[in-house]
């Protein structure tokens, strides 16, 4: 009989891991686990960058500065208004630019509205897209020209219903995937998609309004930096050993820089609300975090996905605790 | 109890669900379900370099890829009957065509859909290149191909099926390491082979994939193997990500109404 020494995986091709990683960066005790070659067991998504992370910020931007539209129009802060609907349809429509770049056939991007899948996050954000781009779209027309000013206000709140969902859905896209990071924060991930959104259009409004004419800006990002802080601390809690991934590497890096300006914006934009540079420089930064999260998320995925590590380790203990139980 | 994938997506009257059983025990490595499938399908060639990993040179499934055969080269301890104290350890990899498959129910186009024999296919005229079903798949098996940016993986020879032949790799395995019929006769085929070859001490020999209550439902294509699953470079425990849909949906509810509930605040106050 043959005996096989499989407890050893360094004596086994594909020792997976170790080979990658700088020692003072583990925020784990070293796992033993096997690879075939190192290779990773799940493909990294075929999205490229910066096409799909600028297209969940801007996705994320346009659908709360609808929200802060609606909101501010209600209220009687009609430039800010003015400023949050154009931001919006700005965005969405360079969101969906960076949508049909991104595809292998851009020129069948019109088979995303051929069937309807609840099933496909990415179908039910092409069907919430179409409807959300021309209401956005006529609701900042509208303002601008000055033409069909009661539809306008309609269309105004209608975008501003159909925001939420467009700054949301994505955190389901991406979720729903065999991308480990993504999959296993699926429980917060909507709420960091919630808040850094919020917190972006908040932070536009800073940007371009003056502070005494942007207050509901500024609640709106207090809110949604605050909302984004704490989901993401809770969203690396729960992730455990795949939270490495966030705080390790390219990704690592940008989402510490990306934290470091949310809070620094936040502070900016509560202390320096009678002063418009500072009021601008931090909705400024707030716009830029929320891009960086976004790209760091991305881009702490992909490293999740890359490394057979992080498919197997959590895949065998689970396997392994089901067995023990039976 | 066996699953109706078929019978799920719709199918009336349909044929009995076909599948593979990769007997990986009795292969030989000779790649000629690689190259069968190649021909077959006229898949184009994509790399003839030398990967030194052990004979593969195809490294993994992909785009245009859609039978890799793994070999691994255990060091043993006991050297009874193995040659200079390594085992071989050969095995044909291929799409699992899932029960609930994750790549079926992301796609936005319906490009890739189930057929009647229970397999899932990519229709290539439908196929937008979104790339969802690539990140969706929990084992790496479909990819998009760079020279016509779609994705592509196995169709179980869907055109051979319909026309009475068996895939193109199973009928050029030279040992019936892969086998091919309906997934019921070959799961109990793959029980009586799992039993025997444990009786004569192969420990670790193991079905994968042939659980119908897994988390993929059971694969219409299952495996017999002689060590652990990711040393074939398999996941463990592979989970359909659409089981979490339902809750992935709520929560993004949740957070879009909480998102909604500002904006209505916000629209409550007055202007000082």
């Amino acid at each position: 009989m043959t005996q096989v020494e499989n407890d050893h995986p360094d004596r086994v091709p594909g020792r997976g891991g170790r080979r990658r990683r700088r020692a003072e960066q583990l925020m784990v005790p070293d796992v033993e686990f096997t690879s075939y070659y190192g290779r990773p067991v799940i493909k990294e998504p075929a999205w490229g960058i910066p096409d799909v992370p600028g297209y969940l910020f801007l996705g994320g931007l346009a659908g709360a500065s609808s929200v802060l539209a609606a909101g501010a129009e209600l209220s009687g802060y009609g430039e800010l208004a003015r400023v949050a609907k154009v931001g919006a349809l700005g965005a969405i429509s360079l969101s969906a630019v960076a949508l049909v770049h991104d595809l292998g056939r851009p020129e069948r991007f019109l088979n995303m509205l051929r069937v309807f899948k609840p099933s496909s996050p990415m179908s039910v954000g092409s069907w919430l897209l179409a409807a959300y781009g021309p209401v956005a779209g006529a609701a900042a027309v509208s303002d601008v020209t000055g033409i069909l000013r009661p539809a306008g206000t309609v269309a105004t709140v209608g975008a501003g219903l159909l925001g939420p969902g467009i700054a949301t859905y994505t955190a389901a896209l991406i979720c729903d995937t065999a991308v480990p990071g993504w999959h296993e924060g699926r429980r917060e991930m909507p709420y960091v998609f919630a808040g850094s959104a919020a917190s972006a259009a908040g932070g536009l409004g800073l940007l371009a309004v003056h502070p005494a004419d942007a207050e509901p800006a500024r609640n709106l990002a207090v809110l949604g930096a605050a909302v984004e802080l704490i989901a993401k601390r809770q969203l690396l809690d729960r992730l455990g050993d795949l939270a490495e991934p966030y705080q390790t590497g390219t990704a690592g890096a940008i989402l510490r820089l990306a934290e470091f300006l949310t809070v620094g914006a936040l502070a900016g934009a509560v202390l320096g609300r009678r002063n418009r540079a500072v009021s601008a420089l931090a909705g400024a930064s707030l716009v830029a975090a929320s891009a960086m999260t976004r790209f760091g998320i991305f881009e702490a995925g992909m490293a999740s996905a890359r490394d057979p590590k992080y498919t197997v380790v959590p895949q065998r203990r689970r396997r392994d605790r089901r067995r023990g139980m039976n | 109890m066996t699953a109706d994938p078929a019978g799920r997506a719709g199918y009336l009257e349909h044929p009995p669900r076909m599948g593979f059983f990769t007997d990986t025990s009795i292969c030989i490595g000779c790649k000629a379900c690689e190259v069968a499938c190649k021909e077959w399908n006229a898949v184009p060639e994509d790399g003839l370099s030398l990967s030194g990993m052990s004979y593969d040179n195809t490294v993994g499934l992909g785009a245009s890829t859609w039978r890799h055969v793994a070999f691994i080269e255990q060091p043993v301890t006991a050297v009874a009957d193995a040659a200079e104290g390594v085992r071989w350890l050969m095995a044909s990899d291929v799409c699992k065509h899932c029960t609930e498959s994750a790549c079926l129910d992301v796609c936005p186009t319906g490009a890739l859909f189930r057929t009647e024999f229970g397999t899932v296919v990519v229709q290539d005229d439908v196929c937008n290149g979104c790339g969802y079903c690539v990140g969706a798949c929990p084992f790496g098996v479909i990819a998009r191909r760079e020279e016509d940016g779609q994705a592509h993986k196995c169709t179980l020879c869907y055109d051979r099926l319909g026309a009475g032949m068996e895939p193109a790799c199973a009928k050029a395995c030279p040992t019936e390491s892969i086998q091919f019929g309906p997934v019921d006769e070959l799961r109990e085929r793959a029980a009586l082979r799992v039993a025997d070859l444990r009786a004569a001490g192969q420990d670790q020999a193991q079905l994968y994939l042939d659980d119908p209550d897994d988390g993929i439902g059971g694969g219409g294509a299952f495996f017999l193997l002689l060590d652990e699953p990711e040393v074939y470079g398999l996941p463990p425990d592979p989970v359909v990500t659409t089981r979490d849909l339902p809750s992935i949906w709520k929560h993004v509810g949740l957070a879009a109404a909480g998102l909604a509930a500002t904006g209505i605040a916000l629209g409550l106050g007055r202007r000082k």
